[in-house]
């Protein structure tokens, strides 16, 4: 679905992406971690256009992303959340799902001015519309509140139903659980799994290992700006070079670290190792 | 009715300036209400202004295709500049468009032949009524009323909040920038147009600098958050002066400290529906309590 061949990107004398391939099938949930800074963001912001590579080539679905706007690759398919939220914070929540809308929303100028029956249709249709988005994620009791009055975590289930307005078959989820405590984990991942089943395709950034695990069928793992591994989360884990970037090495026994670290990784080593690798509620893993 | 025709003899002049400005203030909240700092409104009522009267001066042309006119030129114009200045943003879209308001004031004296320099065109047709003004505010009001409904006014406002955001919405944030832009320039254009048939005189020392900072002033004042804003800035500023003439010499000063104040106290504006729904909030709740 998804097709990344080759793509750098520097900025100045800093590469902060080199070679990268990566290639995410349609129809499951992909995840792409990796150590801080080690360019998961920059890839995102490569795919919906904020940004341009260096050298490379970006496919979805057959066709180049490259040179394309921000708003034409949204209406190509592709929607994302933000890690520091960008919720319209001044608009209700209803509006904010609307403006997901944008560009399913067809009426011309006479339409709008004289309210015709065509912009008093459509208009309705949107707002039955985002009240429906805003219950997938849980919020449609609180439509008519602005956005600034909810919390960190509600903000983000905000975010996810106003890129599921855009009407994306590709769903990029930067951070989704960051700030989230383990109530609100738990209920996301159930969401993003219904999401999955509604046909949507996930690629998403995450630290949260149980989380990463638990959701994703393929992972890719992103260190110094380079794809080190692709796989399954099994494979991953076992990865020595995964475990090396996660927890650096030991020259002096390096063997030694790899193997005990197989068994704890990918959560941090002070977490047992069954906890951290054990399929989190809901997981398809 | 004797004492209406009084009023009007005397203060004729007054209402209908207020009209003018508050189609200023109209215009600026069009470019502000799409997240855009733009100082060129002064300008733009200046390119109004001068197409509309040498079109009646010189031409004699019907009064609707001289308004139509008034708008249309500064629209253009909009349309040319506006392509490349608003992909800046903050300050830098404030600076780029003062200086263009400064070409457009020193064009203006130096075209001699056909605006007469600096001192300006003289013997324009009275042809604005109360009526037309209020034909034109109505009209303005509506079409911005409507707009705010709408998918477009809406994209304005997610534009304001955060471009970034509204980009990855699907919308087109410069070509909607653009319209804001343009359009704001052509009610700003009919102000201009308006003002000109009811002064008889139009000089380009009336839309320089000075001029660009009360359009603001006025919208800033009021707030942006909705049209009751700007409209009430575009009252105060208008009638402030004429409300403080028995203080004579102090009146300019004293005028300055209130809106110093105002802006100090209330710096979303005069008309800010979230904190009066938390004043309210406040307020039922307090009953509620005791």
């Amino acid at each position: 679905m998804l097709e990344l061949h080759a793509v750098s990107k520097n900025f100045g004398g800093l590469q902060v992406l080199q070679d990268v391939n990566l290639r995410v099938p349609a129809g499951g949930i992909f995840g792409l971690i990796g150590p801080n800074g080690a360019g998961k963001t920059t890839v995102f912001n490569l795919i919906t256009g904020l940004l341009q590579p260096s050298a490379g080539s970006i496919r979805f679905e057959g066709q180049s992303l490259l040179a394309r706007k921000t708003h034409q690759i949204t209406q190509a398919g592709i929607a994302r959340t933000f890690q520091n939220i960008r919720v319209f914070k001044g608009m209700t929540l209803q509006d904010n799902v609307v403006a997901g809308m944008h560009a399913h929303l067809h009426y011309g100028s006479a339409a709008w001015l004289l309210a015709l029956p065509a912009f008093r249709q459509q208009e309705r249709w949107a707002r039955a519309r985002a009240l429906e988005l805003l219950s997938w994620v849980g919020l449609a009791a609180r439509a008519q509140e602005l956005a600034d009055n909810l919390s960190y975590g509600e903000q983000r289930r905000l975010e996810l139903a106003r890129a599921l307005a855009t009407q994306p078959r590709l769903l990029l989820l930067d951070e989704p659980v960051a700030g989230m405590n383990s109530t609100e984990k738990t209920a996301l991942m159930q969401e993003i799994l219904a999401i999955r089943a509604r046909g949507f395709t996930v690629l998403m950034i995450e630290h949260d290992m149980r989380f990463v695990m638990g959701l994703c069928e393929h992972i890719a793992v992103l260190n110094f700006g380079r794809i080190i591994c692709q796989g399954t989360p099994e494979q991953v884990r076992q990865d020595p070079q995964v475990i090396e970037a996660y927890l650096g090495r030991d020259d002096a026994d390096a063997a030694d670290t790899v193997t005990d670290a197989a068994a704890t990784l990918p959560g941090t080593a002070t977490t047992a190792a069954a906890d951290a690798l054990a399929p989190a509620p809901g997981g398809s893993a | 009715m004797e004492w209406l025709d009084n009023f009007w003899a005397v203060y004729s002049n007054v209402v209908l300036s207020l009209g003018t400005n508050v189609l200023l203030a109209l215009s600026i909240y069009l470019t502000l209400s799409c997240g855009m700092l733009a100082m060129a409104n002064a300008a733009f009522m200046g390119i109004g202004a001068y197409t509309a009267a040498l079109l009646s001066t010189h031409f004699d042309a019907p009064f609707a295709l001289v308004l139509a006119a008034g708008m249309a030129a500064p629209a253009l114009v909009a349309l040319l500049m506006g392509a490349p200045t608003l992909r800046l943003s903050g300050v830098y879209l404030a600076m780029a468009t003062l200086a263009f308001g400064e070409v457009v004031r020193i064009a203006v004296i130096n075209s001699e032949d056909l605006t007469g320099g600096a001192l300006g065109l003289n013997g324009i047709p009275q042809l604005t009524q109360w009526w037309t003004m209020l034909l034109a505010l109505a009209g303005t009001l509506a079409l911005l009323w409507r707009l705010r409904r709408a998918r477009l006014g809406r994209a304005f406002e997610a534009i304001k909040e955060d471009e970034t955001a509204a980009g990855l919405m699907g919308i087109n944030v410069s070509a909607t920038k653009l319209i804001a832009f343009t359009l704001g320039a052509a009610i700003a254009g009919l102000a201009g147009a308006l003002n000109a048939h009811l002064t008889f005189f139009i000089g380009p020392g009336e839309f320089g600098f000075d001029r660009g900072v009360e359009i603001l002033t006025m919208a800033v004042l009021g707030g942006i958050q909705n049209l009751l804003g700007p409209t009430l800035g575009a009252l105060i500023v208008t009638l402030l002066p004429e409300a403080l003439r028995s203080l004579r010499d102090y009146r300019l000063a004293v005028n300055g400290m209130i809106l110093v104040l105002i802006v100090l106290f209330l710096p979303r504006g005069l008309v800010d529906p979230q904190a009066l729904r938390a004043a309210w909030a406040r307020l039922t709740q307090r009953k509620r309590a005791g």
